[in-house]
């Protein structure tokens, strides 16, 4: 039987999964994806509140509605940015977008 | 039978206007043949405007609606309004600026609107769930602006770096609200506040974690230090009217959910939490004026000062108090009016592609251009907090503030900081002033739409700093209600 720890954990490693690829990461497109991770990860937080907090008010779950809408949103932008950069300049690596230092 | 609800849309109505014309924008620019950009402009003019009449017909109704989702009481509306004013003043230096870069579509207004749009949510948002959604509307038109000029290297590399850092931070931010909704059971501020009634933040282990990642979250988009890396890259990079639009508009938002959740919402862990924000208020100041002071680029300079003055206005929200914030708000008024006029001048003397951003290009502007030097000194005089302009008085109350809250370390440092930043900004004036006249084919027009913008914002820089009883009553008011 899954109890709300096991959520937590769960999302708890996805979380830290999408940090590190942020971090580490050199690819733009798999730095869009370790976003996603980390918007899914609250997600599952929420779902799993909601299930085990107060499973009469749905807050949680309408919450993580309103999340994926939104990462889907911040998604296209990202990837137009990065279709951008790739059209205009051949770049995906972003070691290379460095052009600005104080 | 499911009953519906009654919906109270009199709370939204400055953003169902603001989004009318957003939409009203999209359409003509799609079906309308040549020369657009005027009737583009007027449309989100008349947009702002009827969002401002809206906004302060509105003034003491403190309307709520939508399950107490949004509230639209004096401290939202007095956002509000400062959201239309920099949206008026943000097109003023637009116009002149678009068609000298030539980049001009009519994709512009629609950002700048419905990036707007997010913010009024934010500023009235009485929910965590419209908090988040206000946040994300208001950034993501925000990183295509910054990416706006397409056939440019540097603006695509402040998209990226815009839109990496805001959604690293919004991640953060949704995983804290989270936790804060695992602890709670709600997200609600009204309810927050009961919740938390009894209850001590470090014995709640989730409670701590949440809202230390929130905080995180929103000091990335406040770019507190040290989470302001991505600040002046994407200044630099940004169209320059869009970078002064992002100096003003999405900070004051910031702050007016950062004052709403620490405040209303948090306000029982405030006590725990003010040393946290003592330090990032401190670090923040002081990062902003000891590398401004390095700069040899206009917009980088105004990059880092405006992360100092975000440093300032922390300090007013670090005091917890009533006067904290209503000078927080006076601060915001007179930071809109003087960077929108530095950042106008930085247009004026600037030209095509971008050239003539370093500051020793300005040195003896005073004898061939007196009026756009006597301008910028006075915005200059103006950030740097010297009376009788507005960055003086806006300092005057938050420093009073802080001293009469008991935090006279922090006022010390404040004015320590002030200090500081005299020298970079007067140095402005002196290379304008004192230096000889460079070599350069500097050739100045005076546009009109420019112009209005310069002199608006030079009229608010006086105005805050000679007579600002209106505008203390106008503080006043606007924090009625919120305490």
């Amino acid at each position: 039987m899954a109890t709300l720890e096991h959520y937590l954990i769960l999302s708890a490693i996805l979380f830290c999964i999408g940090v590190f690829g942020l971090l580490s990461r050199r690819n733009a497109v798999g730095i869009l994806m370790s976003i996603e991770l980390m918007f899914n990860s609250a997600n599952i937080n929420f779902v799993a509140f909601s299930k085990f907090i107060n499973p009469d008010i749905l807050t949680g779950q309408i919450f993580s509605v309103f999340v994926i809408a939104i990462a889907a949103a911040e998604a296209a932008v990202g990837l137009a940015i990065v279709v951008l950069l790739y059209r205009n300049f051949d770049i995906v690596n972003i070691d290379k977008i460095n052009f600005m230092k104080w | 039978m499911i009953e519906i609800p009654f919906i109270n849309l009199a709370v939204i109505y400055p953003e169902i206007a603001i989004f009318t014309a957003s939409v009203i924008v999209l359409l003509v620019d799609l079906f309308m043949k040549g020369e657009k950009q005027g009737t583009l402009s007027t449309i989100t003019m008349l947009g702002f405007a009827a969002a401002a009449i809206i906004a302060s017909r509105q003034w003491f109704h403190f309307e709520t609606g939508f399950s107490d989702a949004l509230i639209a009481d004096n401290f939202a509306l007095v956002f509000k309004l400062l959201f239309c004013a920099a949206g008026v003043l943000t097109l003023f230096l637009s116009v002149h600026y678009l068609n000298r870069e030539k980049i001009f579509r009519g994709e512009y207004f629609f950002l700048i609107l419905s990036s707007t749009v997010g913010m009024m949510i934010l500023a009235s948002a009485n929910e965590l769930i419209t908090a988040f959604l206000g946040l994300e509307v208001m950034s993501v038109p925000l990183y295509l602006l910054a990416g706006y000029d397409k056939k440019k290297l540097l603006s695509n590399e402040a998209a990226l770096k815009y839109f990496l850092m805001g959604a690293f931070a919004s991640g953060i931010l949704i995983y804290g609200i989270a936790f804060v909704y695992g602890n709670l059971g709600t997200t609600n501020f009204d309810e927050i506040y009961r919740a938390l009634q009894g209850k001590t933040l470090y014995g709640e282990p989730l409670l701590l974690l949440g809202l230390g990642l929130i905080l995180i979250g929103f000091s990335f988009k406040t770019a507190f230090v040290p989470f302001h890396s991505w600040v002046p890259d994407v200044y630099v990079g940004t169209p320059t009217p869009a970078t002064a639009f992002f100096s003003i508009a999405p900070k004051a938002a910031g702050f007016a959910i950062l004052f709403r959740l620490l405040f209303k919402a948090f306000a029982p862990m405030m006590p725990d939490i003010t040393g946290i924000l003592w330090v990032l208020a401190v670090l923040t100041m002081f990062a902003g004026n000891l590398i401004a002071i390095a700069q040899r680029n206009i917009k980088r300079m105004l990059a880092y000062s405006s992360i100092a003055h975000a440093g300032y206005i922390l300090i007013a929200l670090t005091t917890g108090t009533a006067d904290g914030a209503k000078a927080a708000i006076l601060y915001l008024l007179a930071y809109t009016a003087m960077n929108v006029g530095a950042f106008g001048i930085v247009i004026l003397l600037g030209r095509e592609g971008e050239k003539d951003l370093s500051i020793a290009g300005y040195s003896g502007l005073s004898r061939r251009h007196p009026i756009a030097a006597a301008a910028m000194a006075l915005f200059m005089f103006s950030l740097a907090g010297i009376p009788p302009t507005a960055g003086f008085i806006g300092k005057f109350y938050i420093f009073r503030g802080a001293v009469s809250a008991g935090f006279i370390w922090l006022a010390i440092l404040g004015v320590v900081n002030s200090l500081i930043s005299v020298y970079y900004y007067l140095r402005v004036i002196v290379i304008m002033y004192m230096k000889p006249e460079a070599e350069s084919d500097r050739v100045i027009t005076y546009p009109l739409s420019l112009m209005v913008a310069i002199i608006l914002a030079a009229w608010g820089t006086v105005q805050i700093g000679i007579f600002p009883n209106s505008w203390l009553n106008l503080v006043r008011d606007s924090v009625s209600g919120f305490f």
